[in-house]
């Protein structure tokens, strides 16, 4: 082999190096696409709802209201009887079981939307409106053309009755795509179309609030002790390599641990997101105090000495002039580790996180579900609804973690500070 | 660092304030079949407005029990979910815990299906056969051999030759539980049951470990899901999955019944079963709303043949039967637990 076949072989292997890296690159790339792509094709249409104009006579008669009412009448008079007029002028049908098919079309909640808008427009009374009521479920999926109504009758939860029905109405400009506000006002319901993430958005907010509070003041403490003032000897490498150890504990062993100790001696309360920033605030300690280490170790020993040199306290010389300027790096290694608890479901099935929720919790001690918890929920709903559902909660939680490394990644390239 | 100490207490005051303030909302626990409707009532409950809306934690019937049974007091579920009664083990550990007093409704009967994809030929299968295709230990020549069935036609010429391939709910979900004692048990051929002896209980519904029986997880979406993308797979859920699904699976027939809704009720649908849910009656009066919660589960409107349960898929009680559960849940007759 001469000198040039050598030389030749040499390029060769780099070109191939640099091809399996490009490959590589390229394969991820095209998996994250193929993701986001099936998420967001799967997950747009639930910010639209399907409605259906309904021709609605607020007449005080029929509400057995008096001309005019306080509005302690409007909640508590009946709404149904009116709701199922209105539904039936819609469209002309025979009998009773006709009757059912059509009121089938609208989702079982009409009578309290019909309520709502009374109690948000009371001068509406005795006038005639014409309200969007939410259309059910299989509706909804056939409006957005997820339905297969090419399928034999036989084997459709809707029949042909209904089909026509439908036909009718949307030729007639009746039925409408809107904006969903459910889907972030309500909490979680059997009907895919009055589910909500409301209840799951408050609730992984007081988890991050609490895990925020317990975890970022316990590893600034723990980091700064252990990096400017522990003597180094054998007990701190030990507890170094704890601390590096538990970092890469499996989040569900957190779990465990957060269902023997708080649920199990302290008599804590299921399912709340107190237990579950507790419980997070543990599994996320570690994953902090190592970033925020990392950003103390960075400060040079110069800014240490020169604060010394001046006659400050050792004190003095961390909260004055090291830990300030370590800051941007703990900030940014916070958010990250708040980031990756925002999205854990294991350690929150064992604390009973994943339970069917209805009402929107107010406090940090009320029974709640997360956002995780919720798309594992929903994936294991019989309703075609929630696939949409699943996706669409799958998006809002995915931009909330893009926004929390954004500010990450802000903050480092602000204020870090090149030495 | 003061404010370290401010959050700090406020989180102290925060830990205790909440340890010492009572319950004001139902918890339920249980089975996964039980499940969708319990929700639906609850959803349904809370609704009217007087009280909060139930809870849920969709454990598996015998994860709840458990719970259930741990004790007294607002710390511990108030009602849980199965689908099968409460087992004698159950009820010792409850009485140990102190849970003497509980509330036994039967919510309705469920059809346990045997599902495939639709697109699929139909098929038809005995109790037995579907104990050979997956029993553990299998008797051949008046022999026990572990499981020698690869397709179906080696158990029976009459059926089609393709791969047995049957996925299976876990051992901790209800479903297996009401699976094994009507298939398992009752399929298992007498040669075999006097083969295995004593220990023929539960030698019957052991299920054979070589991949033809596939353990597929408590949720039934997936099962639908891998059946309708493998004509050959067949899995079993409840009867509401069926109903809601039926674009996607139909329902093979055993002993010739496919599962409907009256076959389920009279159990002419030869594994049909009845679901409960159990009630502390020490926490009546403790947690608000719990008596009106049962009654709104056991009304007509609910419960009854045109409920609005029964148009999810659950199959409601004969006359006679709905009445005596009416009349325990509002009387709130217990059970005994001896």
């Amino acid at each position: 082999m001469n000198k040039e076949q050598r030389l030749k072989k040499r390029h060769n292997a780099e070109k191939r190096f640099k091809l399996y890296g490009l490959t590589s690159i390229l394969l991820a790339i095209f998996f994250v696409i193929f993701l986001l792509n099936a998420i967001f094709s799967k997950g747009s249409g639930a910010f639209l709802k399907t409605t259906i104009d309904v021709e609605v006579n607020f007449d005080a008669d029929t509400l057995e209201l008096s001309e005019s009412p306080p509005l302690e009448d409007l909640e508590n008079t009946d709404y149904y009887e009116l709701a199922i007029d209105s539904i039936l002028k819609v469209k002309k049908v025979n009998g009773l079981t006709e009757e059912k098919l059509l009121i089938n079309l609208f989702s079982p909640d009409y009578e309290y939307e019909i309520r709502n808008f009374l109690l948000d427009n009371p001068k509406a009374l005795n006038q005639t409106t014409v309200l969007k009521l939410t259309a059910s479920d299989d509706f909804d999926q056939l409006h957005k053309g997820n339905y297969p109504r090419e399928l034999p009758e036989e084997r459709r939860r809707i029949n042909n009755f209904q089909l026509n029905l439908y036909d009718e109405l949307v030729n007639e400009g009746k039925v409408n795509k809107i904006f969903n506000s459910y889907l972030f006002t309500k909490g979680d319901s059997r009907n895919p179309e009055l589910a909500g993430i409301g209840g799951a958005l408050v609730g992984s907010f007081f988890t991050i609030v609490i895990t925020l509070l317990l975890s970022f003041p316990i590893a600034i403490a723990a980091s700064v002790y252990l990096e400017e003032f522990a003597p180094k000897n054998k007990i701190t490498d030990f507890i170094e390599i704890n601390i590096n150890n538990l970092a890469a504990v499996p989040s569900i062993v957190f779990g465990l641990l957060g269902l023997g100790i708080l649920l199990g001696t302290f008599h804590l309360p299921r399912s709340t997101p107190l237990v579950a920033g507790i419980t997070l605030a543990l599994m996320t300690l570690p994953r902090i105090i190592i970033p925020c280490r990392a950003s103390l170790k960075a400060v040079p020993p110069s800014i240490r000495e020169g604060a010394l040199a001046i006659g400050a306290s050792k004190v003095q010389s961390v909260t004055h002039h090291v830990l300030p300027l370590a800051i941007p790096g703990t900030l940014s290694g916070t958010i990250i580790g708040l980031a990756q608890a925002l999205g854990e479901t294991a350690p929150l099935i064992l604390i009973g996180m994943v339970a069917f929720v209805v009402d929107i919790p107010s406090i940090p001690t009320d029974p709640s579900a997360s956002l995780p918890v919720q798309v594992y929920l929903w994936s294991e709903q019989a309703e075609r609804g929630f696939v949409e559902k699943t996706s669409a909660t799958i998006m809002v939680l995915l931009s909330f973690l893009i926004t929390l490394n954004f500010i990450a990644v802000y903050l480092r390239q602000k204020f870090e500070r090149k030495w | 660092m003061k404010n370290v100490k401010i959050i700090l207490s406020i989180l102290t005051v925060m830990l205790f304030a909440s340890n010492v303030q009572a319950r004001d909302q139902i918890r339920i626990v249980g089975s996964s079949t039980v499940y969708p409707y319990a929700t639906v009532v609850a959803e349904n409950f809370g609704k009217t407005g007087k009280f909060k809306t139930p809870v849920i934690e969709s454990t598996g019937t015998g994860g709840g029990m458990k719970l259930f049974c741990a004790g007294v007091g607002t710390d511990h579920p108030d009602i849980t979910n199965a689908s099968r009664a409460i087992k004698s083990k159950e009820k010792a550990l409850c009485e140990k815990n102190g849970v003497t007093e509980i509330i036994e409704i039967i919510v309705g009967n469920d059809g346990i299906s045997l599902a495939h994809a639709v697109d699929s030929p139909d098929s038809n299968f005995t109790k037995e056969q579907l104990w050979r295709a997956l029993a553990n230990e299998v008797d051949v020549d008046g022999k026990l051999v572990a499981n020698p069935y690869k397709q179906w036609s080696d158990i029976d010429p009459s059926l089609p030759s393709k791969k047995i391939e049957i996925l299976i709910a876990p051992p901790t979900s209800g479903t297996r539980d009401a699976w094994n004692s009507l298939v398992m048990s009752k399929g298992c051929s007498k040669e075999a049951k006097a083969l295995f002896g004593d220990k023929a209980s539960s030698e019957c519904t052991k299920i054979r470990e070589d991949g033809y029986a596939v353990e597929a997880g408590e949720n039934d979406t997936l099962i639908v899901q891998k059946l309708a993308s493998n004509p050959d797979a067949y899995g079993f859920f409840g009867y509401s999955y069926l109903v809601g699904n039926k674009d996607k699976v139909k329902a093979a027939a055993i002993e010739g019944v496919k599962p409907s809704l009256e076959g389920i009720q009279d159990y002419s649908y030869p594994i049909a079963r009845p679901l409960f849910f159990y009630v502390k009656k020490a926490h009546i009066g403790v947690v608000p709303g719990i008596d009106a919660f049962i009654k709104d589960f056991t009304s007509k409107k609910a419960m009854g043949p045109r409920g609005y349960l029964a148009e999810i898929g659950l199959v409601p009680l004969a006359k006679a039967k709905y009445d005596v559960v009416r009349t325990a849940a509002v009387e709130l007759n217990t059970i005994s637990i001896k």
